[in-house]
C-alpha cells in the first residue's frame, strides 16, 4: 500500500515542530445582517458569528467541533483557511499568524467542505491536475500521483476522465478528499465532509480520514453536526453553540462532566436545547448576507 | 536554488495551472464556443455589410469595409479578454470553486496574469479566424496589409487590456448580484469612446478626451493603419499603450486586492447572489 502523499513538495518544511498545530485565542467574527422579519429596508446590524473562541490543537491530533447549523463552524473553518478576515482575537497555524502570513498558511492547510466544489464539466483527473499546479506541483510530479491518490480513495480508474457532473455525490466527495491530500497538507480542515452521503460512502470516507491521520501525520479539525462521527474519529470534541465554544475535551470527560451517557445529552445539558439539524448553516445566521 | 527562485518557479507553475484549467474548459465547452463563434461572425457581417450599402466607389467601399472589420475584430478580441477577466470571479463562484482557488498559495498577480495570458492567446486565435472568415465572405481585399505590425500592436495592447480587465474583474467580487453586468457596462463605455466603428474625431470633445485613456483607441487606430495602408508599428500608438499598461496593471492588481479584502471581511467571497 503506497503512502498517500509525501509532505515534500508544497512547503510543509515550514512547519514549526515545537509549536501547536492550531492556537486560537479569543477569536471573533461579526457579519452585518438585516433582520429578515423587519423587511428589506431594515438597517443592517452586527451579528456575531464567532464570539471569543479559544482552543489549541496539538500536532497530529484530531479534534471535532460539533454544532448545529448556524453555530459558526463554517466561519471558523473559513477563518483558518484564510477565506475570511477576523474582527478580533488571533489564530496561529504551526506558529504562523493566520491573518498576516496567509501565504505560509495556504501551503500548510487544505480543506474539504460539504460542497464538493469542482468544475463540473471537467473530469476528476483534470480538476486535480490544475489544482495541484496552484501548489507548485509540476505535470511530472502529478502524472503518477493523481492516479495513485484517486485509486487510494477508492475512485474507479475507468471514471477518471468522466465529467464530474456525472458522478454521484459520494464519488465527488472522494475526489474532494483526494484533492485536499494531493497537496500534502499538515492541517486538514474538514467541514461536514460526510453530510449528504449515503451510509456506505459515509463509512468509506470516515475510514479514509482515519488512514490519513495514521499514514500522513496530519492534524485534523473536523467540523460536523454528526455526533457519532465526531465520537468515532476525534481525540477531543467541542461544542460550538451560537458562536461560542462551550468546551473542547475528550468525549469521556464531557460525558462525566455533565453526568450523561451521550454527546447529545451533553449538548442538551450545556445549552438547554436539543441538538437538531436546522436550516442552512451560514445562510441561517445571515453570515453571507 | 535560492528561496526566491523556488517561489518564482512555484508561481509560474501556478500560472500554468490557470492556463491548463482554461484549456480543459475550452475543450469541454467546445460546442458553446463554436456557437459563440458563429454568432460573432454573423454579428460582424451585419456591421461590415454597412459598407456595401454606403454606395461608395469600389476602392473606398473596400477601405470602409476593412475599417469596420478591423473595429469589429478588435472589439471581439477585447470582449474576450474582458469576459475572461470578469469571469475570474463570476465563473468560479458559479461553479463553486472560488474558495479553493482563493485559499491556494498562488499570488493574485499570477492568478490574474494566467487568466489574462489565456484570454490573449484564445482571443487572438478567435480574432484571426473571425477576420479571415468575414474578409473572405464579404470579399475584402487587403493587398498592402502589414499583419505583423498589426499583431505586434495587438500584443502590446493586450497588456493594457488585461490591466483594465483586472479592474473590472473585481466587480463581481464586491457585488455578487450586479458585478458581472457592471463589467459589461465598463466594456460598453470603452466601445463608445474608442472609435470602433467611426473616427474618434466625430465625437464631442469631452468624449475625445476620454478616448485618450482607452487602450482600444490606439489598438484600433494602429491596426487599421497597418491593415489598410500597410503602416509599420508606429511609436505614436505604442507609447500610449505602454503608459496605460504600466499604470493599469499595478492599479488593477491593487484594486483587485482591495476588493478581495473587502469580500473576505464581509463574507462575500462565497456568496453566489
Amino acid at each position: 500500500m503506497s503512502s498517500l502523499a509525501t509532505p515534500s513538495t508544497t512547503g510543509t518544511s515550514d512547519v514549526r515542530r515545537s509549536t501547536p498545530a492550531v492556537e486560537v485565542r479569543d477569536l471573533r467574527k461579526d457579519f452585518l445582517r438585516r433582520d429578515r422579519r423587519a423587511g428589506r429596508l431594515a438597517r443592517r446590524r452586527r451579528w456575531p458569528a464567532l464570539q471569543g473562541v479559544t482552543f489549541t490543537i496539538a500536532r497530529g491530533e484530531c479534534v471535532a467541533i460539533l454544532g448545529q447549523n448556524g453555530s459558526g463552524k463554517s466561519t471558523l473553518v473559513r477563518l483558518l483557511s484564510t477565506l475570511l478576515i477576523h474582527d478580533g482575537g488571533e489564530a496561529t497555524i504551526f506558529g504562523h499568524d493566520a491573518f498576516r502570513e496567509s501565504r505560509a498558511i495556504r501551503m500548510l492547510v487544505n480543506r474539504v467542505s460539504v460542497e464538493a466544489s469542482f468544475f463540473k464539466k471537467m473530469s476528476a483527473a483534470e480538476n486535480l491536475s490544475y489544482a495541484a499546479r496552484f501548489y507548485g506541483m509540476t505535470p511530472k510530479q502529478t502524472r503518477n500521483r493523481i492516479p495513485e491518490i484517486l485509486e487510494r480513495v477508492g475512485f474507479p480508474a475507468d471514471r477518471r476522465t468522466e465529467a464530474m457532473e456525472h458522478l454521484s455525490r459520494g464519488m465527488q466527495q472522494k475526489v474532494a478528499l483526494a484533492r485536499a491530500l494531493l497537496t500534502s497538507p499538515v492541517l486538514l480542515l474538514l467541514d461536514e465532509p460526510t453530510t449528504g452521503l449515503d451510509p456506505r460512502s459515509k463509512l468509506e470516507v470516515q475510514d479514509f480520514i482515519r488512514e490519513v491521520r495514521i499514514e500522513h501525520d496530519a492534524t485534523i479539525l473536523l467540523c460536523t453536526h454528526d455526533m457519532n462521527e465526531a465520537e468515532a474519529l476525534a481525540d477531543r470534541v467541542g461544542i460550538l453553540d451560537r458562536g461560542t465554544l462551550l468546551f473542547l475535551e475528550p468525549v469521556e470527560d464531557v460525558k462525566r462532566r455533565y453526568g450523561v451517557a451521550t454527546l447529545e445529552e451533553a449538548f442538551f445539558a450545556a445549552t438547554g436545547r436539543s441538538f437538531e439539524a436546522e436550516t442552512d448553516d451560514d445562510e441561517e445566521r445571515g453570515v453571507f448576507g | 536554488m535560492t528561496a526566491a527562485t523556488v517561489t518564482l518557479r512555484r508561481e509560474l507553475v501556478g500560472l500554468a495551472g490557470i492556463v491548463e484549467r482554461n484549456v480543459y474548459l475550452t475543450k469541454r465547452y467546445f460546442l458553446w464556443d463554436l456557437a459563440f463563434m458563429v454568432w460573432t461572425i454573423a454579428n460582424t457581417l451585419t456591421i461590415v455589410f454597412i459598407a456595401r450599402a454606403a454606395g461608395l466607389p469600389p476602392a473606398k467601399e473596400n477601405a470602409f469595409a476593412t475599417a469596420l472589420l478591423v473595429g469589429a475584430v478588435i472589439w471581439a478580441f477585447l470582449g474576450i479578454i474582458f469576459e475572461f477577466m470578469t469571469e475570474t470571479v463570476a465563473w468560479e463562484r458559479w461553479e463553486g470553486t472560488i474558495e479553493y482557488t482563493f485559499m491556494a498559495p498562488l499570488s493574485r498577480s499570477m492568478h490574474l496574469g494566467g487568466m489574462g495570458a489565456y484570454a490573449v492567446l484564445y482571443g487572438l486565435l478567435r480574432a484571426t479566424i473571425l477576420f479571415f472568415v468575414v474578409a473572405a465572405f464579404i470579399g475584402v481585399h487587403v493587398p498592402d496589409a502589414n499583419f505583423a505590425a498589426a499583431l505586434a500592436l495587438l500584443a502590446i495592447a493586450s497588456v493594457s487590456f488585461i490591466g483594465v480587465g483586472m479592474m473590472t474583474s473585481v466587480l463581481p467580487l464586491i457585488s455578487p448580484e450586479k458585478g458581472a453586468q457592471l463589467g459589461f457596462v465598463a466594456q460598453g463605455l470603452m466601445l463608445v469612446v474608442s472609435g470602433v466603428y467611426y473616427p474618434v474625431s466625430v465625437m464631442p470633445e469631452w468624449m475625445q478626451a476620454i478616448s485618450k485613456i482607452s487602450p482600444a483607441t490606439y489598438a484600433i487606430r494602429g491596426c487599421r493603419a497597418s491593415i489598410i495602408d500597410g503602416a509599420p508599428l508606429l511609436w505614436s500608438n505604442v507609447w500610449p499603450l505602454l503608459v496605460i499598461a504600466v499604470v493599469s496593471i499595478p492599479l488593477g492588481l491593487w484594486i483587485f486586492k482591495r476588493g478581495e479584502r473587502y469580500a473576505k471581511k464581509t463574507g462575500k467571497l462565497k456568496r453566489s447572489g
